[in-house]
């Protein structure tokens, strides 16, 4: 996920200082990992270098730089184009998954058992998504959503693999 | 294999339901080949497992609709494939519910009639049958299908309905057997939700057969049938 151009985002719609934008981005992004400060600044530090933002004057009042970033016509184009791009399918072609199970077979260790164990944990993150998304604002259940898809995609991909072992056993020792 | 062979026996007694090295073919063709389960009062538990890998069959064994050939299957502490047809088709109308993939509801009847079904197999008089049948509607947010045959209602409000029916006796356990298989994903959940929302409310056990993995994660646990039996890799045994 890109911080500088969500920052931009949020910036397209009203100046910002950093402080509040953090606690945007915080409250609708971070899930668990909030932005720390200083990746604020140094961000809107080098988006002002190249002419997306502008900061404004420095305001008087205690604690860290009080600046009101506004975004430039360029900026503006750029967050246009980031969201009308579709982003890259990422198959996931390298995974851990695959390695445990082709190594598992290559070693003669039993991968249903594996195969199993990781089904058993896979629904146990499901559970706890799906308890999130029925008691959790309409924001936290998208994003549960999303994590429940991907996870549902993996326990097919278990499934299916669980179903094919003699033959993948076969294959690898071979 | 991670099946049950190495599973210590369960004490039957202290579950409210389960099986015992149960087998059972149709013809030549062998569906559970000693599968042990055991469920606990008031669990939602989801029986998981490929298709033709003995999931239903095991329900059914579990809801004494059919028996096994060999093995026990077990509800409060006592045998119940020892039971006759008869003992068998009393305790399935009394003390469990149903829900099916496809409803199942009575075409011929009203929305309110299919759920009031049960309470008058059970000998309650009609009038306080259908008045008790109603109360569902709202819960279900059906209100205004009452007197809906099922050809006029959608794949979601036929279930709902049916979820009703399987709940107003007030079942001990509820079986449900891919519950949400002919619905879309978005009503599969609205389906799902209000299943396990009103099973705890009343207490009542689950054992929910399905294929589909975001369905099982309403449950509290989920155990996956393989060849006939049940994976030795249960949550509750590790």
């Amino acid at each position: 996920m890109s911080v500088p151009l969500t920052l931009l985002g949020l910036l397209d719609r009203e100046p910002s200082h950093g402080y509040d934008l953090k606690r945007e981005y915080d409250s609708y992004f971070g899930r668990g990992k909030p932005l720390p400060f200083g990746q604020v600044y140094s961000t809107l530090g080098r988006l002002a270098r190249d002419g997306k933002v502008l900061p404004g004057e420095a305001e008087p009042g205690a604690g860290p730089e009080r600046k009101r970033y506004s975004i430039t016509e360029e900026g503006r184009e750029e967050v246009e184009v980031w969201l009308s791009q579709p982003i890259e399918p990422e198959p996931h072609l390298q995974t851990e998954l695959f390695a445990k199970v082709v190594l598992s077979l290559m070693l003669g260790r039993s991968a249903e058992l594996y195969l199993d164990l990781q089904r058993s944990t896979h629904l146990e993150r499901m559970r706890e998504l799906t308890e999130l998304k029925r008691t959790g604002a309409v924001l936290d259940a998208l994003l549960a959503d999303h994590g429940l898809f991907h996870l549902e995609a993996d326990l097919r991909w278990i499934d299916l693999t669980s179903a094919r072992l003699h033959v993948l056993a076969e294959a690898v020792r071979s | 294999m991670s099946t049950d062979d190495s599973l210590p026996m369960i004490p039957m007694e202290s579950c409210i339901l389960g099986a015992r090295s149960a087998v059972l073919s149709f013809g030549e063709t062998p569906a559970l080949r000693g599968a042990n389960i055991s469920v606990t009062r008031g669990e939602i538990l989801a029986v998981m497992g490929p298709s033709g890998s003995g999931k239903s069959t095991l329900l059914h064994c579990l809801a004494g609709i059919l028996v096994p050939d060999a093995g026990e299957t077990w509800f409060e502490g006592r045998r119940i494939d020892t039971l006759g047809e008869q003992e068998r088709s009393a305790l399935r109308r009394e003390r469990f519910g149903f829900v099916f993939q496809f409803g199942q509801l009575v075409p011929e009847l009203s929305a309110e009639e299919n759920v009031a079904l049960p309470l008058l197999l059970g000998g309650m008089r009609r009038t306080q049958a259908i008045s008790e049948a109603r109360t569902w509607f709202e819960r279900l947010d059906l209100e205004g299908m009452e007197g809906h045959r099922s050809g006029e209602m959608s794949g979601g409000q036929a279930q709902r309905v049916a979820l009703a029916r399987g709940l107003v006796a007030r079942p001990e356990v509820l079986f449900a057997d891919e519950p949400t298989g002919s619905l879309d994903s978005l009503t599969g959940e609205v389906v799902m939700e209000l299943l396990t929302q009103m099973a705890r409310q009343q207490g009542t056990t689950v054992v929910l057969v399905t294929h589909e993995a975001r369905v099982a994660a309403y449950a509290d646990r989920e155990v996956v049938v393989r060849d006939g039996k049940v994976a030795a890799l249960d949550r509750a045994s590790r």
